[in-house]
């Protein structure tokens, strides 16, 4: 019902790197001050001192368990946003243009002003990554802090995504992913980065970098074995290298 | 319909104005930009928080505590004004009362105290970021009874090492994150210390550098550990000592490192007989003695020409006298430390201690690091170049909270020290005032003389049992017994024994029990059911046994209710304070840092920041170091005095911008230093020349560096202590030497346990919980995005984790028959608790946890009396009593660390068993009424257009 842009300039998105992230949701709580205060409406919080609190985030961090066969469990901390898909199926199902995708530089946004609050682009989405703020009664979901990347009021250095920014462990990367040659790309090709989802079709502009392969695998344990080599096997025999060690200093 | 785009202003105003000052959102103290706003009725309003990137804690980065500091500020929770209680202790009943009454009340219940008696006032200041002033404040006062929260935090880790190698991790070291090749984290409270560790670990990942956690509990940091350890709780001492074993016995320790700069050459007096039997020898200079190998004759360890033995032994009169490195060997090298010996207590397999160990060998040796960087040492000998073992480790509370944590922590800095891997590139680096070794920090004083100051600080470390605070029958000065042969190092105090203490009237009853942002009736003590009678508990005449408490805190905490006069502090952002190199530190090992807080807005509320109350207070007491021989108040309040106070001539509370405006370090009190500071960013950091960067302790530029930045008067090279002699003082006295003796029934645990070799016994728990009826390990871990309790009121945060349910492995969730929603019932040898459950296959098969400090009274932080923390989140503090079962001897025995008297938290076992769900988490407590109402039941905080 929205149509896409033919192509975009640019593909400005995220890298996240899943080997580096520990869960702590300072990403999360980033993006809700940022966003509460900046684009558009507030992100609200329903019942926040109550029984039930329900608030608007724009990022949220999950965590799953791996249990490999041959090793010991594993949690992975997964932050998740809105991935900025080439093929965004929320925009094209919106059916009154407030849904779009920046033909610059790529970046889904919501023209609140235009938002009837309908949420078929939240049906539509696969990562559900878009959520209705239920006291505006309009959809919001991650800008990309487009009103940080380029806001000609912020020192240079600033003018990236508030979680980005904000990232304790360095996790997080923002760049441009249409662009072979920036870092962002050359890490997702060192490390190699993955869609979420690629079966949906999406073409997720953000990226995320696996965990690396763990050392916990009892294989490897003797591969050391000759550091560990004895230099005398009893207290005697001991200092005995003790004294030709010292001799050599 | 068509692609089309609205205009968009892409360079929106961010905000009207920005102040920068420092965080308080949990103990890491990072530096933050705080962006203000003018809000619809034209006052300025916080609108967004974001990392100082100029400041040396965060370098731009903050977690969601910091960001989340907006949410604190505008807290429903926020007390009003100061409170009086009207109504019986915990009900929550008060009057709102103005300033002036509440200052004289107190005044009133005082004056008399610190005339007549003043250890009847015992004043303990939690999570306090001001300690070097609340101490001066206390010391003035003049009674002994004064501590913040260490001894229930992690005592164990600062004072084993203070006593081993004059500093120890967070505030006192860090990794050497741009150098080091291997790293290992041991038991970390995910806040301790949070954003650097964080960073740290994001530069090692960049680096590809291998991460090793030994964690019950797969969470967080050790989620992303290369290797993770899934280790039986309270057996990390004896896994440690086991790597020791290994690297001892392949000879992968560093000889020329531990001769030159640890006491491992000096000579141990091993004359049986004798008093000094196990003392370190020393010449008449007092100098220590190490067998010099060139003459095979005893020498001064300071002498550059001397190539001290470590293979020798020296006999004298038919004794032969060895060095500690010969003890050490002999003990590490026997069997008992073997893997196999070890393994199974440990949950961990014989060939990955090996594997581990063969990893610190190769890192440390194959892999050392050299720098082009000459320095000279102590001895004046040149050294061409910085040569580094670049292992590094890092650890916190879960070795920290057991009751053999203090040797715990000891073997881990003895296995550090061995590698060579302190203070070198790639190893671990001291960060300033450290290195500062026992010597020149103080002993303990507990002399409380009415009118008068105390005889000296409170807290120190003690050399031996002279040291001890015992009055003339032996019994303890300090209503905590800290500094008794109970806990004789008890360097942090023991805060979690006051209140018990204090019902008992053991050692003696007080007065009044004056605390500060320490949640004692909940969160903060064990056994909270047990705290909260105390707190309520009668005498025949109907008056309360602990007859009058005073508390201060910013919000509406499960404490207030237990006090009878309540004085409301400012949250972070409305106060000063000063993050002073006198207290705890925040600098760097590159940089000595101080900072500053400022009001960054007013109040809105009838509040005062709690440290210029006490000024005021000592004012209105004419209470000595606080007003002039005529009674004249010195300071205002607090600003003035972090301005103004000298603690020795030329030093102050904040070390820049002293004299003129250009002094750092030494220099006149500058009345304009706050400007300056707000000027700078809310810091001041100083950087240590290149030459001084390393091998601090014995690296003449870095003593001289020091020394002109005030750390110390005079430089203080010193040996690391693999061998910690003062605890062979006790160990002396134990053996039946010296006058000051201990009491009988605690010759043999002291005897045992100081020993001045690290040594491993198991969890004092395990002797009275029987193992087989509480087979499983209970810990608790705190979430990163939170706090403790003002962490888990936060509307933000609270959305995050907003109850916590017992997690257990996957052997004992199938053994049990549990499901997803099942609750069970946890039992200790203390108590019940009956709790949600949920599955989590990354843990220790034995162990169960939770997080803490998200259970919540009803009424307390005005949440509703629905919420999820009062009705689903509970505390595991109720299954945890702050003494051990009775052994029929009468006596009370403390459950902490018999060195340290370090709360051991984490010692708990338990039983599970499933339940049919109950309505709501067991134990369940009456409701308090709250004074502050309850929170909004929405939220959309913009402050600009």
């Amino acid at each position: 019902m929205t149509e896409l842009p033919a192509s975009t300039q640019k593909k400005l998105g995220l890298v996240i790197d899943l080997d580096t992230c520990v869960g702590c949701h300072a990403c999360v709580i980033s993006c809700k001050g940022w966003n509460t205060e900046n684009y558009g409406a507030p992100l609200s919080d329903q019942d926040p001192y109550g029984a039930d609190p329900t608030g608007t985030f724009l990022n949220r961090v999950h965590s799953y368990e791996i249990t490999p066969e041959d090793g010991p469990a594993q949690l992975v901390h997964f932050p998740k946003s809105c991935l900025h898909c080439e093929e965004a199926p929320c925009v094209t199902v919106c059916p009154t243009g407030a849904s779009y995708k920046r033909a610059e530089d790529g970046i889904v946004l919501v023209n609140e002003s235009a938002c009837i609050g309908c949420g078929l682009c939240a049906w539509a989405c696969p990562y559900g990554a878009r959520e209705m703020d239920a006291a505006e009664g309009v959809m919001k979901k991650c800008t990309l802090c487009v009103d940080r990347i380029y806001n000609e009021n912020l020192p240079e250095e600033d003018r990236e995504p508030a979680c980005v920014r904000t990232c304790p462990a360095g996790a997080r990367h923002f760049g441009d992913l249409g662009d072979p040659d920036s870092a962002v790309s050359q890490l997702v090709a060192d490390r190699g980065g993955m869609d979420l989802m690629p079966e949906q079709g999406t073409k997720p502009v953000n990226k995320y970098l696996p965990p690396r392969p763990k050392q916990d695998c009892a294989e490897e344990f003797d591969v050391l074995a000759p550091l560990l080599k004895p230099v005398a096997e009893d207290t005697k025999g001991f200092l005995g290298w003790l004294d030709k060690a010292l001799e050599k200093l | 319909m068509a692609h089309s785009q609205p205009a968009l202003d892409l360079s929106p105003k961010v905000s009207d104005e920005i102040r920068q000052t420092t965080c308080y959102m949990c103990a890491c103290r990072c530096g933050i930009n705080v962006h203000m706003t003018d809000g619809p009725d034209g006052r300025k309003r916080v609108s967004y928080i974001e990392g100082n990137r100029d400041h040396p804690v965060n370098k731009g980065v903050l977690c969601a505590k910091g960001s989340a500091g907006i949410m604190q500020v505008n807290a429903p929770s926020r007390l009003k004004k100061p409170l009086l209680r009207t109504g019986p202790r915990g009900s929550g009943e008060f009057r709102e009362i103005g300033w002036d009454e509440a200052l004289s009340t107190a005044v009133g219940w005082l004056s008399e105290l610190h005339e007549t008696a003043p250890e009847k006032l015992a004043f303990f200041t939690g999570r306090d970021q001001s300690q070097s002033f609340t101490s001066f404040w206390a010391q003035n006062f003049g009674t002994p009874n004064y501590a913040a929260h260490g001894g229930f935090c992690s005592v164990n880790v600062a004072a084993a090492g203070i006593y081993t190698m004059g500093g120890s991790f967070w505030e006192f070291g860090q990794p050497d994150w741009e150098r080091t090749k291997l790293f290992m984290i041991f038991g970390v409270a995910e806040d301790h210390d949070s954003n650097p560790i964080k960073m740290g670990l994001g530069k090692l990942k960049e680096r590809g550098v291998k991460v090793i956690g030994v964690n019950p509990i797969r969470s967080g940091y050790n989620a992303i550990a290369d290797e993770w350890v899934g280790i039986t709780p309270g057996t990390d001492g004896l896994f440690i000592l086991s790597l020791v074993h290994c690297l001892l016995k392949a000879g992968k320790i560093d000889l020329e490192y531990l001769t030159r700069f640890t006491n491992a050459p000096v000579l141990v007096n091993g004359d049986e007989k004798s008093p000094e039997h196990g003392l370190l020898m020393r010449d008449d200079d007092g100098r220590f003695l190490v067998l010099d190998r060139r003459t095979g004759r005893p020498a001064p360890y300071d002498d550059p020409q001397v190539r001290p033995d470590l293979a020798g032994t020296w006999r004298k009169a038919g004794v032969t006298h060895r060095p500690v490195f010969q003890l050490l060997a002999e003990r590490y090298l026997s069997d008992d430390h073997a893997p196999e010996a070890v393994a199974e207590r440990c949950g961990i397999h014989a060939k990955r201690i090996r594997h581990i160990a063969g990893d610190l060998a190769r890192v440390a040796f194959d892999e050392a690091i050299e720098i082009d960087r000459p320095w000279t040492d102590f001895r004046g000998v040149r050294h061409e170049k910085m040569v580094g073992r670049p292992v590094s480790f890092h650890a916190m509370r879960g070795i920290s909270a057991h009751s053999n944590g203090f040797q715990t922590c000891r073997a881990l800095h003895v296995l550090q020290i061995l590698l060579g891997s302190v203070e070198v590139p790639g190893g671990f680096r001291f960060k300033p005032p450290y290195p500062k070794p026992m010597e020149a920090h103080p002993t303990p004083h507990g002399n409380g003389r009415p009118g008068r100051p105390l005889d000296g600080p409170h807290l120190g470390f003690p050399r031996g049992p002279e040291d001890l605070l015992l009055d003339d029958k032996g019994r303890a000065k300090r209503i905590d017994k800290a500094f008794t042969w109970e806990n004789p190092l008890s360097a942090h105090g023991l805060m979690h024994m006051v209140i018990s203490n204090a019902h008992a009237g053991d050692p003696y009853p007080i007065d009044t029990l004056f605390m500060y942002m320490a949640n004692m009736s909940w969160n903060s003590s064990m056994n909270t059911s047990g705290v909260i009678k105390m707190l309520t508990d009668r005498n025949e005449d109907g008056g309360y046994v602990i007859p009058r408490i005073i508390y201060s805190d910013a919000y509406s905490s499960e404490m207030v209710a237990y006090a009878d006069l309540v004085l409301p502090d400012t949250t972070y952002l409305e106060r000063h304070d000063c993050i002073s190199l006198l207290d705890r530190p925040i600098c760097e090992a590159d940089a000595a840092a101080d900072a500053i807080r400022w009001p960054v807005v007013e109040p809105d509320r009838d509040v005062r920041g709690f440290q210029s109350v006490l000024i005021e207070l000592a004012n209105r007491l004419g209470m000595p170091g606080f007003t002039d021989a005529d009674g004249a108040p010195k300071w205002k309040d607090y600003a003035d005095y972090i301005v103004s106070h000298e603690r020795r001539p030329g030093i102050g509370p904040l070390m820049g911008f002293r004299g003129d405006g250009g002094d750092a370090g030494r220099g006149a009190p500058n009345p304009d230093q706050l400007d300056r500071y707000i000027e700078n960013g809310g810091f001041f950091e100083t950087h240590i020349p290149e030459d001084a960067a390393y091998y601090k302790p014995w690296n003449m530029a870095y003593q001289d560096w020091a020394v002109g930045l005030g750390l110390y008067d005079s430089p203080q090279p010193y040996l690391f202590s693999l061998y910690v002699e003062p605890m062979r003082r006790f160990q002396l006295a134990a053996e039946g030497h010296g006058d000051v003796q201990p009491p009988e029934h605690l010759r043999g645990q002291v005897g045992k346990v100081m020993d001045p070799l690290p040594i491993w016994y198991p969890p004092v728990e395990d002797g009275h919980a029987d193992p087989v009826e509480y087979p499983i390990h209970a810990l608790t871990q705190r979430p990163m995005a939170m706090y403790h309790s003002w962490g888990t009121q936060n509307a933000w945060l609270r959305q995050i984790h907003g109850y916590n349910p017992l997690y257990l492995p996957t052997k004992l969730w199938q053994q049990h028959g549990f499901a997803e929603g099942d609750w069970a019932k946890v039992t200790s040898a203390h108590g019940s608790i009956v709790v949600p459950v949920a599955h989590m296959a990354a843990l220790n098969d034995n162990t169960v946890w939770t997080w803490n400090a998200i259970g919540k009274r009803k009424g307390a932080w005005a949440l509703s009396q629905d919420a999820p923390e009062a009705t689903k989140g509970f505390l595991l503090n109720h299954l945890i009593h702050e003494l051990l079962p009775p052994k029929g001897d009468g006596l009370r025995w403390a459950n902490s660390d018999p060195i340290t008297g370090q709360a051991a938290w984490f010692d708990l076992r338990v039983k599970i068993e499933k339940v049919a769900a109950p309505q709501e988490v067991q134990p369940v407590f009456a409701p308090i009424a709250s004074p502050v109402g309850v929170g909004p039941k929405s939220l959309a905080w913009k402050v600009g257009k």
